[in-house]
C-alpha cells in the first residue's frame, strides 16, 4: 500500500480555487520533491496535508495508509505519523522548548494508546538527538523558537521530525533562510532520517536543496496541479530553463 | 443635591446592620465609629454603573439580595469548613483561620510564635477596647461605601502587628472560609501592621466547604509597611460558584519599603477587588501583579488605586485577565502622581485573552499626573489566542485544549513570575492548573 495517497484534490480558499485536482502518490523509503513557482500551490498542499484551518477541501481525497486524512484533526494526524516543518516556525514565548517537546511526544503517545515516556527518558532521548544537530541545551530551555536565528529555528524542527519519528515528513521550503552553512547542516540531519519505512516531501524554489537531499521522483507544480513529474535529472532541467514552459501547460 | 434612590438590596443591608449592631464587638467609641461607617454607606448607597470606579461593576444590578448574617460556626460548619482548608492546605506557614466571619482557634495556628510577632482575633481586640489599635481598624475611607460598609458590620479577622526589626520565616496564611451550611453574608476585617526593618509573607485564600450555598463575604484587609520593611503578599480566590467576594486591601509604604503582590481570581460568581497602595515614604517599591482565570457567568474586577505621594517611589503592574464562556472580567488601574511625587517611575500593563465570542473585558488603566518629573506608561491589549501558533502546536501532536493550556499558562505566567517565594508561586501555578484542568 502506497504511504500517501492524494486523489484530485480541489482546495479552494475564501471563494479561490488554488488546487485544481492534484494528484500524488508516495511509497515508503521514497524521497518526492515538488518544484514549482511562486503561488502554484505547493504550501497549500503541505498545509492541507497538516490540517491547517483556513482551507476549504471541494474535491478529491487525502489517504494516509488508506486512511482519510481529511476526516482527522491535525493532532490526529501527527500522532498516526504525518509531519510538516514549517516553512517559518512560530515563536511561542512563554513555553518552554523542552516543555513543549515532552507534552507534544505524550500527546502523540497517548493517542497511540501507548504509555507517557517518563521525564529521564525524555531527556536523554532529546540529549541525544539535539546532539546529533549540533542544537546546544540551553536553546532547549528557551522558549519554542523564541531568540532563534533562521537556521535554528529549521534545526529545531528537523529535532521534531526525528524525536516524534513520523511516516511521512513534508518539508515546507525547508532552504528559505537559510545560508549555505545552515542548509547542509539542516539536509544532513534530514538525510539520517531517511529509511526504508519513511518517505518524505520535499518543497522547494530552488534546485540547490536538492543537491543535498537527492530526490528518487521530482514534481513541477504549476496553478495547482502537477504538470511533469520525473526522476531527479527534472531538477536539474528546470534550474536550466525555468518554470515558463510549464506555465503554458497547465 | 445628590438623592439616593435606595433599592431593596441597600435597604436591606441597613435593616441588617440594625439588627446585628447590638451584637458586633467594641463598645463606645468603636461603637459610635461603626456607627458613623454606616452612615457613611447609607449616603451613598449600594454603588451602581452611573459610578464611574463601579461602571462595570453595577452591584446594584449584580446583587439582588441581601443574606443574613452568618451565625457563629456551630461544629457541623467547623468540620465542613476544616475539609476545605485541608483541601488547599499550603506547607510550611502558619495558618489563620476566618470561618463564617469568625475566628477559628481550633483551626489556626497560634503556637510559638516568633519574638515580635504578634496575632490576636479582631473580636478580642475590640472587646478588650484597645482604641489606638481599633481606631485603626474601623477608621475608614468612606468614600466607598462598600468599605464603609465592612467597616461598619465587621464581626472579626485577625491583627497581626510585627515589631520592629523582626523578619517572619514563616509565611502567614489567612484562610477565609465559608461553610456553606446555610446561605450567609459575613464582614471580616483585619491589620497587618510591619514595624520598620522587617519582613514578611502573608497568603489570603478564599474557599467554601463542599457544595456551599450561596453566601456572600466582605473582607477588608489594612496593612502598614514601615521604613525599610518588605512585605510579599499573594492572594488566591476559590470562592464557590455562587459566592459573591466584594473585599478591598489598603496598604501603606513607609520609606525604603518594599511590597511584592499577587492575586488570582480563579473562583467565584461575582468578585471586586479594590486595592489602594500609598508610597508616603521616600524611595519605596511596588510591585503589583494579577490573574484572572474565569469561565462561565463569572464576574471579577480588580479596581487598583496606586497613589504617589511623595519623590522617587517605583511601581509596576502587571495584569492578565483570560475569559471564557460569557465571563467577565474587569481591570481598573489608576496611578496617582501627586504634585511632590517627582521622580517617580511608575509602569502599568493590562492584557486580557478572551476564549469565547460572548467573553468580556473591560480595561481601564489610567494615568493622573500632576509632578513634571516622572516616568509614566500604561498600557492594555486585548486579544485571542494566535490561531497560527494552536496550528503549530496541533501539528505536533497536541490537542486543541492542550495547547490551548500551554498558551494560556504562557500568557499568565509573567504576572506569576513575579511572586518571589518558589514554593508559593508553585501554589498559584497549581491552581491555575486546577483550573485549566476543569475546563480541559
Amino acid at each position: 500500500m502506497s504511504l500517501l495517497e492524494v486523489k484530485d484534490l480541489q482546495v479552494r480558499v475564501e471563494e479561490r480555487e488554488i488546487l485544481h485536482g492534484l494528484s500524488l502518490t508516495v511509497n515508503p523509503g521514497e524521497v518526492h520533491a515538488i518544484m514549482g513557482p511562486n503561488g502554484s500551490g505547493k504550501s497549500t498542499l503541505s498545509h492541507v496535508i497538516a490540517g491547517k484551518p483556513g482551507y476549504e477541501v471541494t474535491g478529491g481525497q487525502i489517504l494516509f495508509k488508506g486512511e482519510d486524512l481529511l476526516e482527522m484533526a491535525p493532532n490526529e494526524r501527527a500522532a498516526k505519523g504525518v509531519f510538516l516543518a514549517f516553512q517559518y516556525p512560530v515563536e511561542i514565548p512563554g513555553v518552554t522548548t523542552w516543555n513543549f517537546l515532552h507534552a507534544a511526544l505524550n500527546a502523540q503517545r497517548k493517542a497511540r494508546g501507548e504509555d507517557e515516556i517518563s521525564s529521564p527518558a525524555f531527556l536523554k532521548k532529546v540529549r541525544e538527538v539535539a546532539k546529533s544537530l549540533n542544537i546546544p541545551q540551553d536553546m532547549l530551555k528557551r522558549g519554542v523558537n523564541v531568540g532563534f536565528s533562521g537556521g535554528e529555528k529549521k534545526r529545531n524542527e528537523i529535532l521534531q521530525m526525528a524525536l516524534f519519528e513520523p511516516a511521512v515528513c513534508i518539508l515546507d521550503e525547508m532552504d528559505s533562510g537559510l545560508d549555505i552553512d545552515a542548509l547542509r547542516i539542516a539536509a544532513d540531519g534530514v538525510n539520517a532520517l531517511r529509511s526504508p519505512e519513511r518517505a518524505m516531501v520535499v518543497i522547494t524554489h530552488y534546485q540547490r536543496l536538492l543537491n543535498y537531499i537527492v530526490p528518487d521522483v521530482v514534481h513541477v507544480m504549476s496553478k495547482g496541479r502537477v504538470v511533469k513529474s520525473g526522476g531527479k535529472e527534472l531538477a536539474l532541467e528546470l534550474e536550466e530553463s525555468g518554470y515558463a514552459q510549464f506555465e503554458d501547460a497547465a | 443635591m445628590n438623592v439616593v434612590a435606595k433599592t431593596e438590596t441597600g435597604r436591606a443591608l441597613g435593616d441588617a446592620f440594625a439588627v446585628a449592631r447590638d451584637r458586633l464587638p467594641g463598645k463606645g467609641k468603636i461603637a459610635e465609629q461603626r456607627r458613623e461607617a454606616f452612615e457613611a454607606y447609607e449616603r451613598l448607597g449600594l454603588p451602581h454603573r452611573r459610578i464611574e470606579d463601579w461602571k462595570y461593576t453595577d452591584l446594584r444590578a449584580l446583587m439582588r439580595e441581601v443574606l443574613p448574617l452568618a451565625p457563629a460556626p456551630d461544629a457541623a460548619a467547623l468540620g465542613r469548613a476544616a475539609a476545605a482548608v485541608k483541601l488547599r492546605a499550603i506547607d510550611g506557614v502558619r495558618r489563620l483561620v476566618l470561618v463564617d466571619g469568625a475566628f477559628a482557634p481550633d483551626l489556626s495556628d497560634l503556637g510559638k510564635l516568633d519574638k515580635g510577632l504578634s496575632i490576636r482575633p479582631l473580636r478580642e481586640v475590640l472587646d478588650a477596647g484597645d482604641s489606638a489599635l481599633s481606631a485603626q481598624v474601623i477608621a475608614t475611607d468612606v468614600s466607598n461605601p462598600m468599605i464603609a460598609l465592612n467597616g461598619a458590620m465587621a464581626t472579626d479577622g485577625v491583627v497581626i502587628e510585627i515589631a520592629d526589626g523582626t523578619v517572619l520565616t514563616e509565611p502567614l496564611h489567612i484562610v477565609h472560609v465559608a461553610s456553606g451550611t446555610a446561605p450567609a453574608s459575613m464582614f471580616t476585617r483585619s491589620l497587618l501592621r510591619l514595624g520598620r526593618d522587617t519582613g514578611a509573607t502573608l497568603v489570603e485564600s478564599y474557599l467554601a466547604g463542599e457544595d456551599a450555598k450561596a453566601y456572600q463575604t466582605h473582607d477588608g484587609l489594612i496593612v502598614a509597611i514601615g521604613d525599610n520593611a518588605r512585605l510579599d503578599h499573594v492572594r488566591l480566590v476559590e470562592d464557590s460558584v455562587d459566592a459573591f467576594n466584594i473585599s478591598s486591601a489598603t496598604v501603606s509604604l513607609g520609606a525604603h519599603a518594599h511590597f511584592n503582590t499577587f492575586g488570582l481570581t480563579s473562583g467565584g460568581h461575582v468578585s471586586r477587588y479594590q486595592l489602594t497602595v500609598t508610597c508616603s515614604g521616600e524611595g519605596s517599591k511596588v510591585e503589583t501583579n494579577g490573574v484572572n482565570l474565569i469561565n462561565g457567568k463569572q464576574h471579577a474586577d480588580t479596581t487598583l488605586f496606586m497613589d504617589h505621594a511623595v519623590p522617587h517611589c517605583a511601581s509596576r503592574e502587571i495584569f492578565r485577565a483570560v475569559v471564557d464562556d460569557r465571563a467577565h472580567s474587569v481591570f481598573q488601574g489608576r496611578i496617582i502622581v501627586r504634585p511632590d511625587a517627582q521622580k517617580t517611575d511608575a509602569k502599568m500593563m493590562t492584557r486580557a485573552l478572551l476564549l469565547s465570542d460572548d467573553a468580556e473585558a473591560d480595561n481601564k488603566p489610567e494615568l493622573e499626573i500632576f509632578a513634571d518629573d516622572v516616568t509614566c506608561g500604561h498600557g492594555a491589549t486585548t486579544g485571542a489566542l494566535d490561531e497560527s501558533l494552536l496550528f503549530y502546536m496541533r501539528a505536533r501532536g497536541l490537542p486543541e485544549k492542550e495547547a490551548q493550556a500551554l498558551l494560556i499558562q504562557a500568557f499568565v505566567g509573567e504576572a506569576i513570575e513575579s511572586i518571589a517565594s518558589d514554593p508559593l508561586r508553585e501554589v498559584a501555578i497549581a491552581t491555575a492548573q486546577r483550573w485549566l484542568q476543569a475546563r480541559a
